[in-house]
């Protein structure tokens, strides 16, 4: 398994690498960490004339605050991000879900954005910015656009993101006093993708529960703050509306059980925590 | 801005094990065949090619990485260590190596490589590690021999014996 020819632009600062993305558009494909193109491009499952390695982009690699916000810019290391020692202040569900995400190993190189340009229907970034309500802060040569998570990621590995842009930065919110999170997760293996993934956050008023690996991308639902058999109901209901489809790795019918039980799991644990 | 095109090789140089060492490259050559065929470092071993199997392993700028999910011309001017630079010298075994000796933690040897090279950047950043971190850490590898749990043991020992005598002999370039 070896991937077909491209070219490699080594950008050096952004406006390189938005200029190499309009003049090759879908031709290209951006590289950062490499750890989910690799494995499609040794696959042949992706075949780009021209590959735009944006690690060398002096700045792309600092986290930063922007006021309630937390700013993780394209060339951040998954890594990097779960080894601030502020993150499980600062936003709890990261701190709980990324030690989830792929392995040790594959953690040190992939980066936070590259896991969000991919959008795996079962990856923990990508549930996080949904669970969340966070952005992704996309640009091309033309013009730069944030667009909301619900909104970005359209379906299976397809977002809406345009051929000549690249994604500057994700933000997520950062924790406010009084919201609960957690995270959980069903994997045949840790480090596998998962078989269902569930991020609830928790406010004064709401109940929201984010559901990863059931639906052909991250799916978020609010409720108030049901308990009992209303809440129950309430999980039946989100988990039949997620369109769950038999695969190798589980049943549909395992999947919406997931939805009710790990959900409610979740949002038990994220109500704890709210205190 | 650099480009270099699909149909001509180019030069890689970055430093290996502490030595400098450079070769021709197309952009699409994995980083695994450029150690193996380019350079003739084969104790990086190719398994699976989709970075799952943990084969390939190798630490670039200290950090773990699938050499497989990592392409030749990325490890320009980079630090990039395999598990030939682990060992002091080339009769001695490493603490962790001989700890992998004595608990039986190998059989065919074919993901040690990899294991010997996570585990060697993870007891640089953590080194007291608990059980169950280095589960999770060895869980990032594949091994059909052992079942895992002489390697886990292995693992412990040898991270304890580091803490005691952490003036042992380590490779020159560290």
């Amino acid at each position: 398994m070896k991937p077909s020819a491209f070219d490699y632009i080594r950008a050096g600062d952004l406006s390189e690498a938005l200029d190499a993305l309009a003049r090759h558009g879908s031709d290209a494909r951006i590289i950062a960490g490499g750890q989910s193109l690799l494995p499609m491009l040794n696959m042949r499952l992706a075949k780009p004339a021209v590959l735009i390695d944006v690690m060398g982009i002096p700045g792309l690699d600092k986290v930063r605050r922007e006021g309630d916000a937390i700013v993780v810019p394209a060339g951040v290391r998954q890594a990097a991000l779960m080894r601030r020692p502020d993150l499980s202040t600062k936003q709890p569900l990261l701190a709980a879900a990324l030690p989830w995400l792929g392995h040790y190993q594959t953690r040190a190189r992939g980066t936070v954005c590259g896991s969000a340009a991919h959008a795996d229907p079962s990856a923990e970034i990508p549930l996080c910015l949904v669970a969340l309500d966070g952005e992704i802060r996309l640009r091309s040569r033309k013009a730069s656009r944030t667009v909301k998570a619900g909104d970005f990621f359209a379906g299976m590995m397809v977002t809406d993101k345009g051929d000549d842009e690249l994604i500057e930065a994700v933000v997520f919110p950062a924790a406010r006093p009084g919201t609960g999170h957690a995270f959980k997760e069903v994997a045949r293996r840790h480090g596998d993708f998962a078989i269902v993934g569930c991020a609830a956050v928790v406010t004064a008023d709401a109940i929201h529960l984010a559901v990863a690996g059931v639906a052909d991308k991250p799916e978020r639902r609010s409720f108030p703050l049901l308990d009992g058999s209303a809440l129950s109901d309430a999980l039946n209901a989100f988990a039949w509306d997620l369109d769950a489809r038999d695969d190798f790795h589980a049943t549909a019918r395992l999947r919406r059980d997931l939805v009710r039980s790990l959900g409610r799991e979740t949002i038990a644990e994220a109500l704890s925590c709210r205190a | 801005m650099s480009r270099l095109s699909a149909a001509t090789r180019h030069r890689v140089a970055f430093t290996l094990n502490g030595r400098p060492v450079s070769l021709e490259a197309e952009p699409r050559l994995l980083a695994t065949d450029a150690l193996r065929h380019g350079l003739g470092a084969t104790g990086t071993h190719v398994g699976c090619e989709h970075g799952v199997c943990g084969a390939c392993t190798i630490q670039i700028d200290g950090a773990p990485a699938r050499a497989c999910l990592t392409l030749a011309v990325q490890l320009e001017g980079r630090d990039v260590r395999t598990v030939e630079g682990l060992s002091p010298a080339a009769d001695r075994l490493s603490v962790m190596q001989a700890a992998f000796r004595r608990h039986h933690a190998l059989q065919c040897g074919f993901c040690t490589a990899g294991i010997l090279i996570s585990l060697d950047a993870f007891l640089r950043e953590q080194p007291h590690p608990t059980e169950d971190e280095l589960r999770e850490v060895v869980g990032g590898h594949l091994c059909r021999c052992t079942g895992y749990t002489p390697i886990i043991r292995a693992a412990l020992d040898a991270a304890a014996q580091l803490r005691d005598a952490p003036s042992l002999p380590e490779p020159a370039h560290v």
